[in-house]
């Protein structure tokens, strides 16, 4: 069957450079001695720690509990004792450290037990808890909890579930490894996930330079009789795999600025995602591993590994061979939407898709930049459509209204508009400084808000307050006069009486009488 | 003539009633431009500029009282909103009022030495400290505006202001480094 495809707008051809890492089936890649667990792994609030050191913990178990809504579980990766929860350095672009578990492995990966799972039974609620217990993100690099993602709103009717297998970046193949060898888990994944958000359709949209992956899947899909799921290949064009450019060329949809794929009944997993939501739902195991592309000219064998999250990168660089020839710089990602990084100590997490080892020959380092000379090559390949030069010089001259006017927050970083550049100008970096700007400004504002209101509010009690006071010492007065006033008044009667005793003695005793009863 | 002054004197009565309506139904509460002036600054309330709080001093700018470089946790980004707003050009801050701190700060009290007489409390404008008489009191991080009005009443020096910490959570992007002007 053949569907109708869209075409986005931009996009480059790129080398896909993916052989290389393809050829063999992946690893299993030995059990670290010692995992690095960061509790701010995904997007949203860091889960919070819930062992202790000197604790043992068993594999699976939740050492992270999710905090706030926009959160998701971290689960211990080894069998072993809690060594310390403390600042480590993480795999940031920032390289600052953050909190993590260390857990010393003891060697004998003993997992939790599972709970018996029916899966079948389940509401969608307790399929969306489960899936957060269980710390399943977004396994596409962005790492946003699934939980959240398919918790569209009872108001909104999702048509279509979208499997993201396009995996459009060069060098990284852990989607496409992980389709080959782990079909039937991404469908059942795929069917679990149309449970969860109550849809009949999904379409896996896979680039048609992975025929083996397309092939897998459709075998899987009619071994399980998977109803409504089908693999659609579309045209290898980077960045074909942004989630906004496959949906719209899969049905067509474009989803609104500032809006979410559900705003036009869509929602799009990776298909690493739906493997390991296949995993927690049926086999109750967490997301404690994923599958990681190991390549680049500066590694001897690139590879992909089934590795731990938590396990140092140097151990799956020398479980590829190590490194070779004149390495130059470790990217997290691809080459052209990673960062790099400093170490190659730092811990593998949930959205490490790729290590890339690059050499001076084949990544030589950026040109020199030079000034914009206005030839409208950005403005044709972005596929979001923006217009990559005005916002360039409104980043440049930091006018944070003005990249905002030009929809600044729709640029995917995809990397496009700085690889064509005749001027070599790092565009992305521009964005991403804007946007980041915005960001803390809003974040500022934000804050000053409260301020004010708590200002207020203080302004208002202390009113209150000297009210009060003010109140409660005229009453008393009030009273203290009423008192006094009394007093007064039968210190007169008593002196009228005694008068009246003085000027009639020997009269008759009715007034005297009288009198008395009055004072009474 | 008599029709022309007859005519004229119903539409004035006609228009005053209408005016008199409009000016009752649609009145404005407050002042805007004190809202707008207030939306910009930063809310500190720490009393720099000579006001008791950032409304009270949005107010005098709005009456023509104060300047508007009176204010140095704005900065002279806020400086120039301000200029922006009113249409007035910007100046430098002025410094009888205090220097922009370098970095954002947030008071921190010692509490093994805080002896919990609740002055600190009654100083903080913005209800960012917790703590009731001869109990320890402790400063909410995330409310805390930084105004350093806690400091000067602590009769045992046990608040300091230390700076906001860059983590993974506020970190920037930096600004690309100028290579075309490095270039020349």
């Amino acid at each position: 069957m053949t569907r109708a495809l869209r075409d986005f707008p931009g996009g480059i051809q790129l080398a896909g450079n993916k052989g290389e890492s393809t050829s063999r089936p992946s690893m299993t890649a030995p059990l670290p001695r010692r995992v690095v667990i960061p509790l701010d792994q995904h997007i949203g609030e860091p889960a919070r720690p819930v062992v202790k050191p000197g604790q043992r913990v068993r594999t699976g178990e939740l050492i992270g509990s999710p905090e706030g809504y926009l959160s998701a579980g971290v689960h211990a990766s080894i069998t072993g004792e809690v060594e310390a929860v403390e600042e480590r350095p993480v795999p940031h672009p920032s390289g600052l450290p953050a909190l993590c578990v260390v857990i010393a492995g003891d060697g004998t990966d003993e997992w939790i037990p599972a709970a018996a799972q029916q899966t079948d039974a389940m509401s969608r609620g307790a399929l969306r808890r489960r899936l957060r217990e269980a710390g399943i993100v977004g396994l596409g690099g962005a790492a946003f909890p699934t939980a959240v993602k398919v918790n569209t709103g009872p108001e909104s009717a999702v048509e279509q579930l979208i499997l993201n297998g396009a995996e459009c970046e060069p060098y990284i193949s852990c989607d496409e490894m992980l389709m080959r060898e782990r079909a039937g888990a991404v469908v059942d994944g795929a069917l679990l996930l149309m449970r969860a958000l109550d849809t009949r359709q999904c379409l896996i949209g896979v680039e048609d330079n992975k025929p083996e992956a397309i092939e897998t899947l459709s075998a899987a899909i009619s071994t399980i009789a998977a109803e409504g799921v089908e693999v659609v290949p579309v045209p290898t064009r980077y960045p074909g795999g942004g989630e906004k450019q496959l949906i719209y060329t899969l049905t067509g949809k474009e989803v609104p600025s500032h809006g979410l794929p559900a705003d036009v009944g869509v929602v799009c997993q990776n298909v690493g995602t739906a493997a390991a939501v296949h995993d927690a739902l049926r086999h109750g195991r967490p997301l404690v591993e994923r599958y990681v592309t190991i390549t680049g000219p500066g590694v001897a064998g690139p590879g992909n590994v089934r590795a731990r999250i938590g396990t140092p990168m140097h151990e799956l660089i020398a479980l590829c061979g190590g490194y070779t020839g004149d390495p130059d710089r470790l990217i997290m990602g691809g080459p052209m939407m990673g960062f790099g990084l400093s170490d190659d100590d730092l811990p593998v997490v949930k959205g490490t898709n790729c290590l890339l080892v690059t050499t001076e020959t084949r990544f030589p380092r950026p040109d020199q930049a030079m000034p914009c000379i206005r030839c409208g090559a950005c403005t044709e390949v972005c596929p979001a459509g923006l217009l990559p030069q005005q916002l360039y010089w409104h980043a440049r001259a930091k006018d944070l209204d003005r990249v905002r006017d030009y929809d600044l927050f729709d640029c995917i970083e995809c990397g496009a508009c700085a690889y064509v550049c005749p001027s070599h100008i790092p565009l992305v970096q521009y964005y991403r400084f804007a946007k980041s700007e915005v960001r803390a400004q809003e974040e500022e504002r934000h804050r000053a808000d409260i301020a004010r209101q708590r200002y207020e509010l203080r302004q208002a009690r202390l009113e209150r307050e000297q009210r009060e006071r003010e109140e409660k010492r005229q009453r008393k007065k009030a009273a203290l006069r009423e008192k006094e006033k009394s007093t007064e008044d039968r210190k007169a009667a008593v002196q009228a009486a005694l008068q009246r005793k003085r000027g009639e003695a020997g009269t008759s005793s009715q007034d005297t009488s009288a009198s008395q009863d009055d004072d009474g | 003539m008599l029709e022309a002054i007859l005519a004229l004197s119903v539409l004035a009565g006609v228009f005053g009633v209408l005016l008199g309506f409009g000016a009752v139904r649609f009145r404005v509460d407050g002042d805007p431009v004190v809202d707008r002036i207030d939306a910009i600054l930063p809310q500190t309330q720490c009393g720099q500029c000579n006001f008791p709080g950032c409304r009270p001093y949005a107010q005098a700018i709005a009456a023509g009282e104060a300047d508007i470089n009176q204010c140095p946790p704005g900065g002279e980004a806020g400086v120039q909103a301000l200029a922006d707003l009113l249409g007035v050009e910007p100046k430098p801050l002025n410094p009888d009022n205090g220097t922009e701190k370098a970095q954002p700060t947030v008071a921190w009290i010692d509490e093994s030495v805080c002896i919990g007489c609740t002055k600190c409390i009654q100083a903080c404008p913005v209800d960012a400290i917790l703590g009731a008489p001869q109990q320890m009191h402790t400063v909410i991080r995330d409310e805390c505006t930084g105004c350093d009005l806690c400091v000067e009443p602590c009769p045992v020096d046990c608040i300091y202001m230390r700076p906001v910490e860059t983590d993974i959570r506020n970190w920037r992007w930096p600004f690309p480094e100028n290579r075309i002007e490095a270039a020349r």
